[in-house]
């Protein structure tokens, strides 16, 4: 059974006062894992098939084709957790 | 402007010792408001600590001025030297400053290394902050006390306890060398060239873009701090880092300077001898590509 760990490789605080979250997602498994999230989450806007601007679950967030997520306005690691969760398995 | 480790550690320092510090304005454009910084001076005053070049905006400072008005005062002069002895000549004789630190990871050397030059007089009066083996002299058992007697060893050893990082040091050195070889002036003259250049493209090419602090080259080395109206300085540099163009965002370890700026963030742009007019076109031609989104 696939888990979250499967396809992330570590989350990171961003530093600034944002407080937004990056994610990054395992070199092998960055193409799947996009492709996943692509298919759950609402696509709001893409550029060039680099950059997909996205919504799930009334959180917004980007996902970058190099195997990079940025997620605004979490509450908490356990909140992106969930929707990671949500988006990847 | 002062990197938060030209911060900390003298706020740690000041809850333990029980003394004050005064922090010195910035100008709108980063650069340091020189007279009140100096206004902060007093009978009382027993250093002034400044760095050479701001680790955000590239500002090199006047601290050869300040020092004056250091010793003037008969305080002491601390620089922090990491962001100005990768890119310049540093003569601290010239300078006059007391003690001026620098660190390896800035200059092709390795990380966890660096170096504080002091003057010898102040050092051989300093006391070590660390024990251990080769800062001493001597340490001697009395066997009628039964108490150690112990000698310090001379500067700078007396302040190098323990097995140090040798790979570090040799590495370091080499680094040194390498930099030497080509020349530091050649080094900020060519940074020079590459900020003059790749400010008049920025400003020239990119309508959403707007550039932090001074972008007067003459008074900066080699770092551009800016951001795009509508984007975090996060989303900047993830966008770049898909093209293979690596650039710095967030406080950049200097948080109050962000604050001065009122900016949640920064991207941060850094030139270096490996750069090349090619690569900053290119960065250039992706941050327009960035303001269509």
């Amino acid at each position: 059974m696939s888990t979250v760990e499967d396809y992330v490789a570590r989350i990171e605080g961003t530093c600034g006062a944002e407080k937004d979250l990056i994610v990054i997602f395992k070199y092998d498994k960055k193409d799947e894992a996009i492709a996943r999230i692509l298919k759950k989450a609402q696509l709001k806007n893409s550029l060039a098939g680099i950059i997909f601007e996205l919504a799930f679950h009334d959180v917004s967030f980007r996902v970058y084709k190099s195997g990079k997520a940025i997620f605004r306005g979490i509450k908490n690691r356990e909140q992106l957790n969930e929707i990671l969760v949500g988006l990847l398995l | 402007m002062e990197h938060h480790s030209n911060i900390v550690p003298w706020e740690i320092i000041s809850k333990i010792n029980g003394f004050t510090i005064k922090y010195a304005k910035v100008n709108d454009d980063g650069t340091l408001d020189y007279e009140d910084f100096e206004s902060k001076f007093s009978s009382k005053t027993k250093l002034a600590s400044l760095s050479h070049v701001s680790n955000v905006s590239g500002v090199i400072n006047d601290v050869k001025r300040i020092a004056k008005v250091a010793h003037e005062n008969g305080a002491l002069m601390f620089v922090d030297g990491a962001q100005s002895v990768p890119h310049m000549r540093v003569d601290v004789r010239d300078l006059d400053v007391d003690f001026l630190a620098f660190s390896g990871h800035k200059m092709l050397g390795p990380t966890g290394i660096g170096a504080l030059y002091g003057k010898k007089a102040l050092l051989e009066k300093m006391e070590p902050f660390q024990g251990g083996g080769e800062m001493i002299k001597e340490v001697s058992f009395n066997q009628k006390t039964e108490q150690c007697g112990i000698g310090w060893n001379d500067p700078p050893w007396k302040f190098e306890a323990g097995t140090p990082n040798i790979c570090g040091g040799v590495a370091l050195m080499e680094a040194i060398k390498y930099l030497e070889n080509i020349g530091m002036s050649e080094v900020l003259k060519y940074e020079k060239m590459l900020t003059e250049y790749a400010v008049k493209r920025l400003q020239s090419c990119c309508t959403k873009l707007i550039l932090y602090g001074t972008s007067d080259p003459s008074l900066k080395c080699g770092i551009i701090p800016f951001g795009i109206v509508g984007l975090s300085s996060h989303d900047i540099a993830l966008f770049l880092d898909n093209y293979g163009i690596m650039i710095r965002s967030g406080f950049h370890c200097a948080q109050p300077l962000h604050q001065v700026f009122k900016l949640q963030s920064s991207a941060r742009a850094s030139f270096y001898i490996y750069n090349t007019r090619e690569e900053i076109d290119r960065f250039v031609e992706i941050l327009k590509e960035i303001e269509r989104v």
